[in-house]
């Protein structure tokens, strides 16, 4: 059963075709990883998505309904969740109060601090709970921004490049911490350029090229494309 | 029982400085000086101390938008203008009888409130922001002040209110509490004192709570970062509008105390010059704390009113002054630099006892 639905998005920019009649469905249950060259339309896709950019023309279909003209907002209530590729964490409040944000929009109360302490927990954020967020690293801010996304408990989680600027270690964590959301039911679309986390994670891989559909496929499937190769994996692992 | 107890936990919380026995200790301290004072005063200097008193307001207000909710409104007199207009049309035309001032006083400050969410609509569901939302405010509030400013002749006028031009109205009748056998009339010295203080308690007990619930988490995630806040489902729009009305309410508190206190009001209130000034009490203070506007902007209105009597005219150039050194020295405020700054010091002295 498919969970999102993009048919024939168009995003252009002046004369530049940022996404071109981008068909993808994304099956409830999977993780997917979307990669592709810089400029490939990628990020603007997740925009598109989250209705921070309106398409020229298409439609997007989440859940059975279709929430192109949804404003932001409503679109989170629907089951949508994100974390931008640029950490986007309350950087003058403290990181236990930029989860409060996220999670007192479900619990209340004693209930609340506890959910909180139990997040901190699973992001291995419990001793820096009192520290400005602005102050942490980036890889600790990373892991606070996927922890307000899921404390949504989405449906579907957007995750743009989660292990930038993360070490291997760090980055095989958050493949870890993906599979165990995924293992409870979130469906995740992932931008991601660090190939070992794609093949750790990735059910299905799509690759954006020139803001157009260019290959899909399973990763071994898309790791033996020569087309592939040669527009992207040739210049990354060169 | 339990709703109402947890309303008074949130009078502490990571938005406010000030917490524990220590803090409140003071507090009682300060109010119970605050409660004595006019008795060991005279009428004059308790009256000015009203009138300082009554600047709290539109000074809290702007601490509310912009402090905690990142959003420059340059324009809090615009409202201060529209109650203290309002209620003098309203008093003059209906008189001071029945409890009529107080009815006024909800309703010119309503009337404020109204024309903020006209106003916030458009600005906040246009998602106009920043330096734009500056502007626009500011043209509103010099629009209201040449439009009053114009309406000399005797063809301005509401009912039985002239509107006087650049001159103002005034003699509108002051706050008058209906009581079996007489009337109190709060004249701008103890009465209306207790009265303002009274309010100024509730206003600020009132934000402390405001601030550090659900609702002020939000306030100050959208001046943090609104994209992100909008991604956790919050409609933006929507909490910036209320946030903007609520200023405007205490704008115009300020704005009809003011108008009670000195029994007339002029277009000029609401023009570049008091503009501004608000500005700059809020950042000398603390913008983004309510308890360092609040002295923040008592110690520079008393320090300014110390020049113009006793220095000269330099005094507004003092005040430039004042606000290049703060955004220099302590760009969050001197007061709250201050504060932060005791606080430290007390933990660390704590830690060396303890």
């Amino acid at each position: 059963m498919s969970l999102l639905e993009l048919r024939k998005l168009n995003k252009h920019f002046g004369g530049l075709h940022v996404t071109n009649a981008v068909d993808l469905t994304l099956q409830t249950g999977e993780i997917h990883c979307l990669i592709g060259p810089n400029g490939a339309g990628k990020s603007t896709l997740f925009r598109l998505i989250l209705g921070e950019h309106h398409p020229g023309s298409g439609e997007i279909v989440f859940a059975g309904e279709n929430i192109t003209s949804l404003k932001s907002f409503a679109r989170i209530h629907r089951g949508l969740s994100v974390k931008f590729q640029v950490p986007g964490v309350f950087k003058g409040l403290s990181v236990r109060q930029n989860l409060e944000i996220a999670l007192q929009i479900r619990h209340r109360g004693a209930e609340l601090e506890a959910e909180i302490d139990r997040l901190l927990a699973f992001l291995g954020l419990g001793s820096e709970q009192a520290q400005t967020a602005g102050n942490l690293s980036h890889g600790q801010k990373q892991w606070l921004e996927i922890g307000m996304a899921i404390s949504l408990k989405p449906r579907l989680l957007l995750l743009d490049e989660p292990t930038a600027g993360m070490s291997p270690e760090e980055t095989h964590l958050t493949g870890e911490m993906v599979q165990r959301l995924n293992a409870d039911g979130m469906t995740v679309l992932a931008i991601e350029h660090d190939m070992a986390f794609v093949r750790q994670v990735a059910q299905r891989v799509t690759v954006l090229h020139l803001g157009q559909v260019f290959a899909q496929g399973s990763i071994d499937e898309i790791v033996a494309d020569e087309r592939v190769a040669a527009i992207y994996l040739g210049q990354a692992h060169a | 029982m339990t709703g109402f107890l947890s309303l008074f936990r949130r009078l502490e919380g990571p938005q406010t400085v000030g917490r524990g026995p220590a803090f409140w200790g003071l507090f009682a301290v300060v109010l119970a000086v605050a409660l004595v004072y006019p008795l060991v005063s005279d009428g004059y200097t308790v009256g000015n101390t009203v009138y300082f008193f009554v600047w709290v307001f539109i000074a809290l207000s702007l601490c509310l938008i912009w402090g905690y909710g990142g959003s420059l409104s340059f324009g809090q007199t615009a409202f201060f203008g529209i109650a203290g207009y309002g209620y003098g049309i309203l008093t003059i035309n209906f008189g001071s009888a029945y409890g009529f001032t107080l009815v006024a006083l909800v309703v010119a400050v309503a009337i404020a409130a109204l024309f903020a969410i006209l106003l916030g609509y458009f600005m906040f569901f246009g998602r106009i922001a920043g330096v734009f939302l500056g502007i626009v405010t500011l043209a509103v509030t010099l629009m209201l002040e040449r439009f009053m400013a114009q309406t000399a002749g005797p063809e301005w006028r509401i009912g039985s209110a002239r509107l006087n031009g650049f001159n103002g109205m005034s003699a509108m009748p002051p706050l008058t509490i209906p009581w079996p056998g007489e009337p109190i009339v709060l004249f701008a010295d103890v009465g209306l004192y207790y009265f303002v203080l009274g309010l100024l308690i509730f206003v600020y007990l009132g934000l402390r709570m405001l601030m550090n619930s659900s609702f002020g988490n939000v306030i100050v995630a959208i001046r943090e970062n609104p994209e992100r806040a909008e991604m956790l489902g919050y409609d933006v729009r929507k909490y910036q509008l209320i946030t903007f009305v609520i200023g405007a309410a205490l704008a115009g508190l300020s704005g009809l105390l003011y108008t009670v206190w000195g029994q007339y009001i002029t277009p000029s209130s609401m023009g570049m010059t008091a503009a501004a000034l608000p500005l700059i009490w809020v950042a000398v203070g603390g913008r983004s704390d309510l308890t360092s506007t609040v002295i923040g902007t008592l110690m520079v209105l008393a320090a300014f009113q110390a020049l113009t009597i006793y220095g000269s005219q330099y005094a507004l150039v003092f005040m430039g002054v004042l606000l290049v050194l703060t955004v220099l020295i302590a760009p969050n405020g001197l007061v709250l630099g201050a504060m932060n700054w005791l606080g430290r010091l007390a933990a660390r002295l704590t830690q060396r006892i303890g």
